[in-house]
């Protein structure tokens, strides 16, 4: 547990395991991939010498099965892992979803498809954000720019996962997760939320009325009542959006860009600013719920957008539909297995602008 | 952005870069600056070398990654010759010259200065310390951190099984620093 206020300089994958300590994680299910392996470590010492969980299972499937049993449970837990990773646990999160869980799921993403390699990369977001199991489910998914966020939301995503009894995912990537920063502590509690019995979760019958938590609505109308039930809890989810704004009131274009590179784009848009460039980045902090309303309302006040992503295009495609009234948004891609620097950003800034250079 | 500094930090692996990569962070951050340390890792790290990115500044810091940084330090020649060429004109560039020929250095466009590492770390006793001498001549040649905040942090990086290293890596910071002192 953190001293409040406490100062240290950690690791983003650090950050993520101290947070979620702090935030009273009570069973962390995990199992080796890189390069989220820090957290499985740090688990592994910490969460036994605090009397709570740390299981590395048998396989990615079974350790986010556990999670949905302590979810169940009403248990604060917690699974993390890495793209193909997080691929195995989607069974079990489309079952959180449906069954309407409360779990944290972490992803410190790596290229793909498939093995891809181990570094950064933002090829996971259609997974994250639209759903990568089956079934009409959303999970709220946050995504940190800095080492402090990663703290920060890690906390958010247990009140999150309580208060809408929904699978909750941080996606941060190999920047986040093996930069250091420092990381002023201690600012996330446990809350209510973590009381024995909610109303809801499995405590053991005794004299109390059974109380059944499942996905399978196979009555007549039951499964359609159900997902329209879900469907106003996602859209309820708005209220709770979070993005960062940075120079974007004079700005003629504004780049969307969330994680690691909206923070690297935020170095290029400072150099580009020098010399007279109007430019400013919008970050989306919640991917799912995502801030359309807010992209909306820029684009109505005659802005133009140019989304960068560490992908081929994935949220670009949030962008477009967030602005259609009004305007379009270009694209930028850079690739996954090439470390994106400030210096990479330059040029698609420049040809969005429409400056020949 | 005011008090902006940023520094590759490169060499063989073994000769402790991302030790002094971290130590410079700690430091910046004990100083009341912000601060990015960002490994490499990879391929690169089974390759020639290792290095380290770290940045550091009053303000809040976007990217942790630099393609063109304002200095380097340069623990051995393949770490000169990757990134020598992107250290932007004028940049300090601390080169261990007990391992790398001065002759390569591009005195023309940028500020090298070199430290016979190797040589001052043997002199205290101990080559290993060749990082430390290396840290303590950048410290003292840009003033990104002062050198007693360095030093003050070499406990937060050595673990407390080696605190018996702390006082000879002072010495071999503090020996850094006067080998470039003007």
């Amino acid at each position: 547990m953190s001293t409040p206020g406490e100062r240290v300089l950690i690791k983003g994958n650090e950050a993520i395991c101290r947070g979620a300590v702090d935030a009273g994680c009570q069973c962390f299910f995990g199992y080796p991939i890189t390069p989220q392996n820090d957290i499985p470590e740090y688990m592994s010492k910490v969460m036994p010498n605090l009397g709570r969980v740390f299981v590395q299972a048998e396989s990615e499937v079974a350790a986010a099965n556990m999670l949905l049993g302590a979810a169940a449970c009403g248990i604060r837990a917690m699974t993390s892992s890495s793209s193909p990773g997080i691929s195995l646990k989607q069974e079990a999160i489309s079952y959180m979803g449906g069954t309407e869980l409360p779990a944290v799921i972490v992803n410190i993403s790596r290229g793909g498809p498939g093995l891809g390699d181990i570094g950064p990369s933002q090829g996971d977001y259609y997974q994250a954000v639209k759903g990568g199991g089956h079934g009409d489910y959303r999970q709220f998914v946050l995504a940190p720019g800095t080492v402090q966020e990663a703290y920060d939301l890690i906390g958010k995503a247990f009140d999150l996962a309580f208060a809408y009894r929904n699978p909750v995912m941080l996606l941060g990537d190999a920047i986040i997760g093996q930069m250091m920063e420092p990381v002023t502590l201690g600012s996330n509690k446990e809350t209510e939320s973590n009381s024995p019995d909610l109303g809801w979760n499995l405590t053991g019958k005794g004299q109390r009325d059974p109380r059944l938590l499942k996905s399978l609505h196979l009555t007549d109308g039951a499964l359609a009542g159900h997902n329209l039930r879900l469907r106003d809890k996602y859209a309820s989810m708005e209220k709770d959006v979070l993005f960062e704004n940075f120079l974007v009131d004079d700005a003629e274009l504004i780049v969307v860009a969330f994680g690691s590179i909206g923070r690297i784009a935020k170095s290029t848009i400072r150099k580009m600013r020098a010399s007279g460039k109007k430019v400013g980045l919008h970050r989306p902090i919640t991917l799912f719920p995502f801030p359309s309303r807010e992209l909306d309302k820029l684009a109505a006040a005659g802005k133009r957008f140019l989304t960068i992503e560490h992908n081929l295009g994935q949220m670009v495609d949030d962008v477009r539909l967030a602005v259609r009234k009004h305007a379009d948004s270009d694209f930028y891609g850079q690739m996954p297995g090439n470390l994106p620097t400030p210096e990479d950003f330059e040029q698609p800034i420049l040809a969005a602008l429409g400056v020949n250079s | 952005m005011s008090g902006y500094q940023d520094v590759i930090v490169a060499g063989f692996g073994g000769q402790g870069v991302m030790l002094i990569g971290t130590l410079l962070a700690y430091a910046a951050m004990e100083d009341g600056l912000n601060v990015t340390y960002m490994p490499v890792y990879g391929p690169e790290m089974r390759g020639g070398t290792a290095n380290c990115t770290v940045v550091v500044s009053k303000d809040d810091i976007g990217s942790p990654i630099i393609h063109l940084p304002k200095s380097l330090i340069a623990m051995n020649r393949p770490s000169l010759d990757k990134f020598q060429p992107r250290v932007q004109d004028g940049g300090v560039v601390v080169v261990n010259s007990s391992l790398v020929d001065m002759a390569l250095a591009d005195t023309a466009r940028v500020q090298a200065v070199g430290v016979p590492a190797n040589e001052i770390a043997d002199s205290l006793g101990n080559t290993k310390m060749a990082n430390m001498v290396a840290i303590g001549a950048y410290a003292q040649l840009t003033g990104v951190v002062p050198l007693d905040v360095l030093k003050a942090s070499l406990k937060k990086v050595i673990s407390p099984n080696y605190a018996k290293m702390i006082p000879a890596n002072e010495q071999a910071i503090q020996a850094g620093a006067d080998a470039v002192r003007a």
